[in-house]
């Protein structure tokens, strides 16, 4: 399955899962500010990707759990603006996620726009080898 | 008046499926609600007596551990309207399980007729990814609905 595939793949689970059209699903689209995913989404997106692609998607291997953890941590997050140790855990819980557009201005209020469709693209390519 | 959408479950299979049955009477309050002089059972509560079928299947499929809450109806097609004197049937079953929650669908039937099609999602909201916390006791599953399943699990002639 090459990377268009697995794109066009996750587009039609993202237009099922959040009731959106195709035209709103491109790659940089951000899954809660433009496509308007909420926290049961999640889960629906996991499942139709399981079902979609056969394969497992273990908990929090996907979407992140427990961000609140991080950005109240002191130590991750001060003034609003993610230090270099937060950088270093938000990359480490999200490792499909492109930081170089964030790292330019590590506002924590826009950590919600690091999930986009990329984002599952490049889960999906990397787990079923594409 | 309890909020009970379902009579009785007419099958069970753990983990997997079941059907329920609800008798429409014209003595329900609700059914007045709708249209004056015309009572139907509101889609809202036909997609309630599914979702309380689901629930109760997707919570016994954790022995009944996990507050199983609806939390999206991603799909509900209507075909037809429920009236006074019908039966209704609710067929659910489990299409995805896992700690956090579960995703269902199925049909509401009246006598073989097709009157809706619903697929709905369940969150175990004490496993929500944000961390957050509810009361201990199982506030989800009241005896009103545990009780029903225990009445289909006796089922057989009840010696008087």
């Amino acid at each position: 399955m090459t990377r268009d595939e697995v794109y066009t793949k996750v587009q039609g689970v993202l237009v099922d899962a959040l009731g959106v059209d195709e035209e709103e699903v491109t790659p940089t689209a951000t899954l809660k500010d433009d496509l308007g995913a909420e926290s049961i989404d999640y889960l629906d997106i996991v499942f139709r990707l399981e079902k979609s692609f056969n394969i497992k998607i273990p908990r929090g291997e996907l979407f992140p759990e427990d961000l609140e953890a991080v950005r109240n941590d002191p130590k991750y997050v001060a003034n609003g603006v993610v230090t270099p140790e937060g950088l270093a855990e938000f990359k480490r819980r999200m490792p499909y996620t492109d930081f170089s557009e964030f790292e330019k201005d590590p506002q924590v209020e826009k950590a919600a726009t690091l999930l986009t469709v990329d984002t599952i693209t490049n889960y999906v390519v990397a787990k079923v080898g594409a | 008046m309890r909020w009970i959408w379902i009579d009785k479950f007419i099958e069970f299979t753990p983990r997997t499926s079941a059907t329920t049955v609800k008798n429409v009477t014209l003595a329900e309050e609700h059914l007045h609600d709708v249209y004056p002089d015309f009572p139907i059972v509101p889609h809202s509560l036909l997609v309630e007596g599914f979702a309380q079928t689901a629930g109760i299947l997707v919570g016994e499929a954790r022995n009944f551990a996990e507050k199983v809450i609806l939390a999206k109806v991603s799909k509900a097609t209507f075909h037809r309207l429920v009236r006074p004197g019908d039966t209704i049937q609710f067929a659910a079953k489990i299409d995805q399980l896992s700690e956090q929650g579960a995703s269902t669908s199925g049909k509401v039937t009246c006598d073989g007729e097709l009157v809706a099609e619903i697929e709905m999602m369940f969150s175990h909201i004490d496993q929500n990814m944000a961390g957050l916390e509810f009361p201990e006791h199982n506030f989800v599953f009241t005896e009103q609905f545990t009780e029903l399943l225990k009445g289909y699990r006796a089922a057989g002639a009840v010696a008087i």
